[in-house]
């Protein structure tokens, strides 16, 4: 790495031991500095892994992690989940028909309901999901099919989206907003929730569509173009709507213009593309309604599904979540168990370590310090 | 040792050996006189001017230039294809992930040598337009250097340096002589003697000169800086040149007031811009590895590629997961045919895949080398008071190498020993004479005796430094005060004048052919020089042909080593003399033989008629002198010898039972005697009283065949009743053994007996070794079968061969010029220096960098493993796992910085302890941080905990939420996470390796944690404006909100370190290593 092709050049005033007359004065600055760091000397800190050092952390961490582990567990098992399948592949199954004929040509919505009891009731907020299964939001045509500068309201986008969005970039040359494949693929079954009374009459559960999404997609990722009123102006005549789509992004949900557009939550929830292809997506949350009853009684219920998305063709499951949440999220004893796992393993390494640093360690030591 | 330089004369041949036979020959018309045009025989030449130009690059061709050569490196070359394949193709990562780095490393080694050439070009700058003194039409003119053309007659002042090759034709000196300084050439400090053309030396003004009508004819530029063969042609006579009349670029002119001379060779055809060739790179053990490593990672590359383009294909037979509703591709991508396609997809996943070989890393590593061997510099303890010189490396590329030697080759003379010469007796015909007694035993002066005197005072080449002016010399030498010194190339020759001085005869100067001796009886004796021949390590004698003032008679002396001086003596007492300097040799002094012939004036003219022919001769020259040689220095009489003592350096005995402990095997090369050598041997330890010797030497060859002594010694080496052996071989014994491809069969195998012996030896030492026989055993070292890691140690011109042979060259700064110094690749300034040099700091660079390239392939596999794993859940469609920061920043800034400080500054072991401690050597010794199994090791440590991480943030995410809200997490945030379990990981795995934790190391690796959280915050908390996606917004801090994102952050960090925590601390319980145990008793 270092030059030396010039050291004739260099080395020509320098002085000579054979001479002998090299002289102090030519000496001078070679002799090296002498501090801690050119030296090597910098004081520090020597730590050796030994059986004798782990050990107590071994412990330590045997003792922290299994009661986090079992809090963990106990923790996942309390939360409720309750998971229902009503893609309608089995013949007996509500929605077979529905399945079978559902298509994006289909103007007619399909409807169909399903009935299921809960056995135990759901306390406090219940969080409603819809779950697809080998559904590839992760592919990489389709994580990157999107544009967020139109999504964020940018103007140039809109008339003109993003290259990644083919090929749901424009129809007739016409801009598709929003554009992409993961738009285009919005999930747009309509779920809604009943409650059959003992005297079986269907009360509707009320579902609150807000807060689904992070907040700061819904106030600062995702914009209307030109602020959120008079959508339907700022969108109409120059754009087209999503060739899969059945109305334009203006009606997502008509009725609440802070929900419509860009930032329906509904459209957010989606367009944040799953990590897997089983997964779900937050739908509907269904609040508490007071200390004393709870959110969800056990009993009877059906599940009346307007049946739009199509998912056979791709061999996919569609299924409807409730679950309760805790502090740590949804039903999960992954996390427990490894804690529970790992915590244990810890602690049988302290105790192999242990019985090694007795028997060898010390050993080892005793008979080296003569040397 | 280095009384000569035949060695470089090898060494250069063997670079040019086509132009050895080069015929063709320049003519040279001094001043331009070329004759009229139109006269046969003329044939206008062209020669380059007088421009040095030792840059590489023009302002203009710098870029593309620089680039070429920067983008031949292999790894440049691939990483600028990744790069293009990710502009042309559709790929899963943008450009700039891998273009950054490329850049930021093109960019940084592009600053860095356009700086050194600037440099260059500044230097060259000074010496071209420097002025110089050109005689044109009788006038002195100024001309700048590069102006100057062959055929020029310069005027050159005292202390200037010459501007080209010249031939010295005149001088201000009535002897047409001058004294030169090659200091810069090859080291040598003494002032050199040359003479002028014979025929021009009177004209001496610039009109006499200016007058000159000749033409010289000299061969073609080449290297060689100690031979030249010219001869001129002045008004129709032939006259010899040599190199006595040319004056070398680069040279300076001392003590002489001014010279005229003509030149021969310019600019780029100077001997010494031909000596600028670079020294073959040498690479180190752990590059090898390096490369073997990379070699792994591309096979796991491109096989990763390839199982996943054939696995995409296999599962997108399904057109429904091809292509499903939701997802279609554009008309363009669908009419590609379906095998570019593949294609397509292969290269896309490569380019995934292709951090796993991070550029960074040989940044890295090329940083820490050249950090890294400021250390050396810096090391105090490699200061040498007295020579006030420290530690030099001239390449930082083998500061790994000093960690892994294992046979040291050293030279005797001025490396062990101090070549601090010390006259400390002589005989002549069995009497002893020692400066200080001489009263006691002189009686009355025999012939014999007063002729070995004025041998000795005549017999030399030693040139006597004037402080003041010429006339001032005699009166300071008489005085005795120390006005004026001698000065030689060869520290003996020295020594001898100045002990002849003490036993009362004091050699004056050499002034006008004529040597000046003040003899006993204070009378000046005045000896006219007629012939020297000079000293060669091939006839190891030199002589003088002189003529005494008084007797006019005439006397040739000849002073050499006993095996060149006894063959040629008819006569005289050999046998006492001989029985003196075997004595004096097994005392470790080094002897030499004086010996003389008169000569009658018959048999000069002879001896003349003789040496003129052979100088005339314009090719082999060297062949035909050494023949006169040969024939002049015969029928010689013995006179005596003389005995000087070369002391050992100090801590010699202590570095070699260093290094022995160490487990290297030392070797001593050296020409001197055999006794004397062992002698010295005994005394640095290199033997000890119980080391069993076995000798291989002429002496025993001649009683047995080379073939039954070396079998018998190999039995009995293999026998093993003793544990130390030491070996003793001489040059011509060596040179049988490695004589190639005789006819019958056993020959073939001696090297191998040779090699088995030497194997079971911890001590070998080669005596009476021509210096090519140096580089030649190193050479056989280093090709058999072990292919053990050579070091080289020397300090004169003679060591030049070998320190340029072994694996790693070391120099000494001795008194020998600095021809071994600029050799080599580090040169320090004593022998005990040698001991930190390998035990400390080639023990530290060894591990450090062990540790630097493991961990950069660990780190990589953690990194991208999960990536190719992340490729089975999401279609095999290259989606990346990570983000494009993260991609990018991961091995520049995220966890470049704790292993480059690490590899500066760690210190598994206190240095004192590894200096008291030599046998820790052995732990690192074959490169064993880098074997296949500790690779493996990492590798699978490094999969392992791509798994943990990977399928760790999989089933957190597997159809669940983890916030207390119950919203839901993209893919980009599962990435995030196995992001920061992953840069927490590695960055912890380093901190668990560290034993040396100073202030540097917490900031780092702390710091680096920190800048990595930093960023994220930074990254995800802001609408990037200059970006077309914004994926991260927000991502990492969400992630952070949830409590079991960082419950299992931790816990996948636990889970990926324990096991190597777990290895390390049973490994160290159960089979530690000398190491481990050294460093839990230290604490």
């Amino acid at each position: 790495m270092m030059a030396s092709s010039y050291n004739a050049k260099e080395e020509d005033g320098h002085p000579s031991g054979a001479s002998g007359h090299g002289g102090p004065g030519v000496v001078k600055s070679k002799k090296p500095d002498n501090t801690a760091f050119k030296q090597q000397r910098l004081p520090a800190w020597q730590p050796i892994l030994t059986a004798g050092t782990v050990l107590p952390a071994f412990f330590v961490i045997g003792l922290i992690f299994i009661p986090i582990g079992i809090g963990l567990f106990v923790t996942s098992n309390n939360i409720k989940e309750f998971e229902i399948d009503y893609t309608g592949v089995d013949m007996d199954s509500p929605c077979y028909t529905c399945a079978k004929n559902s298509s994006w040509n289909n103007t007619t919505p399909c409807t169909c309901s399903v009935d299921f009891t809960l056995e135990q009731p759901f306390e406090s907020n219940v969080f409603m999901y819809y779950g697809l299964s080998n559904f590839y939001q992760n592919h990489r045509r389709y994580v990157k099919s999107r544009d967020d500068s139109q999504l964020n309201g940018g103007r140039s986008a809109l008339m003109e989206p993003s290259k990644e969005c083919e090929p749901y970039r424009k129809t007739d040359g016409v801009p598709i907003a929003p554009c992409g494949a993961i738009a285009n693929s919005l999930f747009n079954d309509t779920l809604e929730l009943f409650h059959i009374d003992s005297n079986g009459s269907r009360n509707a559960v009320p579902l609150v569509k807000k807060g689904i999404a992070w907040w700061t997609d819904k106030h600062v990722k995702f914009r209307n173009p030109g602020g959120n009123n008079n959508l339907t102006l700022a969108f109409q005549g120059d754009f087209s709507k999503p060739v899969n789509w059945r109305k334009p992004v203006y009606e997502l949900d008509p009725s609440d213009p802070e929900n419509n557009g860009f930032i329906n939550e509904d459209f957010i929830v989606w367009m944040r593309t799953a990590a897997l292809p089983t997964f779900r997506k937050l739908y509907r949350i269904i609040q508490k309604k007071s200390s004393t009853t709870p959110t969800l009684p056990s009993g009877k219920y059906t599940l009346d599904i307007t049946y739009n998305y199509p998912v056979l063709s791709f061999d996919g499951r569609k299924r409807m979540i409730l679950s309760t949440i805790s502090w740590m999220g949804g039903k999960n004893p992954f996390l427990g168990i490894a804690y529970i796992t790992v915590g244990s393993i810890c602690f049988f390494l302290g105790v192999v370590l242990l019985i090694i640093h007795y028997k060898y360690d010390t050993r080892n030591n005793s008979a080296d310090i003569p040397n | 040792m280095g009384m000569d330089f035949s060695t470089l004369r090898t060494l250069i041949s063997r670079y040019c050996v086509g132009e050895e036979n080069w015929v063709d020959s320049r003519t040279i018309y001094i001043g331009h006189k070329e004759p009229p045009p139109g006269t046969e025989a003329f044939i206008q030449q062209r020669f380059p001017d007088n421009r040095i130009v030792s840059s590489k690059y023009t302002f203009w061709n710098f870029i593309p230039k620089n680039m070429f050569e920067q983008f031949r490196r292999v790894a440049n070359f691939y990483f600028l294809i990744i790069f293009l394949v990710q502009l042309i193709i559709d790929t899963p990562t943008s450009p700039i992930t891998s273009g950054l780095p490329l850049f930021f490393v093109i960019t940084v080694t592009a600053i860095k040598q356009g700086y050194e050439d600037w440099l260059r070009h500044k230097a060259d700058n000074a010496v071209n337009k420097c002025p110089v003194h050109v005689v044109q039409h009788g006038k002195v003119l100024r001309k700048q250097s590069r102006k100057l053309r062959v055929g020029d007659v310069v005027l050159v002042k005292e202390d200037e340096s010459f501007p080209c090759d010249l031939i010295l034709l005149s001088s201000s000196r009535d002897d047409g002589t001058c004294y030169v300084t090659t200091a810069s050439l090859d080291g040598e400090s003494s002032h050199k003697t040359y003479y002028a053309v014979q025929d021009t030396k009177a004209y001496n003004t610039e009109k006499e000169v200016d007058s000159i009508h000749a033409t010289i004819e000299c061969e073609q530029p080449q290297p060689d800086l100690y031979k030249s063969v010219q001869h001129t042609d002045l008004n129709k006579a032939f006259l010899p040149l040599g190199s006595e009349n040319l004056l070398l670029r680069g040279a300076t002119l001392k003590n002489t007031e001014y010279i005229f001379a003509v030149a021969i060779y310019t600019g780029m055809e100077t001997k010494m811009a031909l000596n600028y060739q670079s020294k073959s790179q040498k690479r180190s053990a752990v590059e090898k590895s390096m490369n073997a490593y990379l070699v792994v990672y591309l096979c796991i590359l491109i096989s990763k590629a390839v199982i996943n383009t054939v696995l995409k294909y296999a599962w997108q037979a399904d057109p429904n997961r091809d292509e499903p509703w939701y997802n279609e591709r554009t008309e363009v991508e669908r009419q590609r045919h379906v095998l570019i396609r593949a294609f397509t997809d292969f290269l896309a996943f490569m380019v995934l895949f292709n951090y796993i070989i991070p550029v960074s890393m040989y940044v890295t590593v090329e940083m820490q080398k050249f950090l890294g061997s400021y250390f050396i510099m810096w090391d105090d303890e490699m200061f040498d008071e007295e020579l006030g010189e420290r530690a030099v490396v001239n390449t930082s590329d083998l500061n790994e190498e000093l960690g892994q030697v294992e046979y040291v080759f050293t030279d005797k003379t001025g490396t062990l020993t101090e070549n601090n010469m010390e006259f400390i007796e002589c005989c002549v015909d069995g009497h002893v004479y020692v400066p200080g007694r001489e009263a006691e035993t002189r009686g009355p002066a025999t012939e014999h005796e007063e002729l070995f005197f004025r041998a000795l005072c005549l017999c030399h080449t030693v040139q006597v430094k004037e402080e003041e002016t010429v006339d001032g010399i005699k009166h300071g030498i008489h005085q005795g005060k120390s006005t004026s010194f001698y000065i030689s190339s060869s520290p003996d020759e020295v020594a001898l004048v100045e002990g002849m001085k003490r036993l009362g005869f004091t050699y004056l100067r050499l002034k006008d052919g004529q040597m000046e001796i003040l003899n006993r009886e204070d009378e000046i004796e005045r000896f006219e020089l007629l012939e020297v021949l000079t000293f060669d390590s091939v006839r190891r004698r030199m002589s003088v042909i002189v003529r005494a003032n008084t007797g006019k008679i005439l006397y040739l002396f000849c002073k050499g080593a006993d095996s060149s001086i006894f063959p040629r003596v008819i006569s005289g007492k050999v046998d006492q003399v001989r029985a003196r300097v075997e004595h004096n040799a097994v005392e470790g002094l080094r002897t030499l033989c004086v010996a003389y012939r008169p000569l009658s004036p018959e048999q000069y003219q002879e001896v003349c008629h003789l040496l003129s022919s052979a100088k005339l001769a314009l090719q082999d020259r060297d062949k035909r002198l050494a023949e006169a040689y040969d024939l002049i220095e015969k029928d010689l009489i013995l006179l005596g010898a003389t005995a000087v003592e070369d002391r050992l350096q100090e801590k010699a005995a202590d570095t070699i039972e260093s290094l022995h402990k160490a487990g290297m095997k030392v070797w001593v090369l050296t020409g001197d005697k055999m006794e004397t050598a062992a002698a010295t041997c005994y005394a640095s330890k290199l033997f000890r009283r119980n080391t069993q010797i076995l000798e291989l030497t002429t002496k025993r060859t001649e009683e047995q065949s080379l073939h039954d002594v070396l079998y018998v010694l190999c039995l009995f080496s293999l026998s093993g009743d003793c544990t130390d052996y030491g070996l003793i071989i001489d040059g011509a014994t060596l040179s049988a053994v490695m004589r190639p491809g005789q006819e019958d069969s056993n020959s073939g195998n001696y090297k191998e007996i040779f090699l088995e012996i030497c194997r079971n030896c911890s001590a070998v030492l080669c005596c009476r070794m021509a210096p090519l026989q140096k580089a030649q055993i190193v050479k056989l070292i280093k090709a058999s079968k072990e292919h053990p890691i050579t070091l080289a140690i020397g300090d004169g011109a003679n060591d030049v061969s070998m320190i340029l042979e072994a694996h790693v060259g070391i120099g000494i700064m001795g008194k020998e010029g600095r021809q071994a110094v600029r050799n080599s690749d580090y040169a320090i300034p004593k022998f005990k220096h040698l001991k930190k040099m390998l035990l400390v700091h080639g023990h530290y660079y060894y591990i450090r960098i062990s540790e630097l390239v493991q961990y950069f392939f660990y780190k990589n596999v953690c990194f991208i493993f999960p990536q190719f794993l992340y490729q089975f859940f999401c279609g095999f469609s290259q989606q990346p796992l990570y983000d494009t920061a993260y991609l990018t920043l991961y091995n520049i800034s995220f966890t470049s910085l704790p292993i480059l400080l690490y590899s500066l500054i760690e210190q598994h072991i206190n240095m004192d302890i590894l200096k008291k401690d030599p046998s820790l050597y052995r732990d690192i010794a074959k490169n064993s941080l880098l074997r296949w199994p500790s690779f493996i090791y990492w590798t699978v440590l490094g999969v392992y905990d791509a798994i943990v991480m990977f399928f760790g943030a999989y089933f957190l995410f597997d159809n669940t939420t983890f916030t207390s809200n119950g919203q839901m997490f993209g893919n980009w945030t599962f990435g995030t996470l196995v992001f920061t379990v992953l840069v927490f990981t590695v960055t912890f795995k380093l901190a668990l390796d560290t034993h040396y934790w100073t202030w540097i190391n917490h900031f780092v690796i702390w710091g680096s944690l920190i800048f990595f959280v930093v960023f994220s915050l930074l990254w995800g908390g802001i609408i990037w404006p200059f970006l077309n996606y914004q994926r991260m917004y927000y991502v990492f801090m969400q992630m952070l909100s949830s409590g079991p994102a960082w419950l299992s952050i931790i816990l996948l960090i636990t889970a990926s370190l324990l096991p190597d925590v777990v290895k390390k601390v049973i490994w160290r319980a159960l089979w530690p290593t000398t190491t481990e145990r050294i460093q839990v008793g230290s604490n």
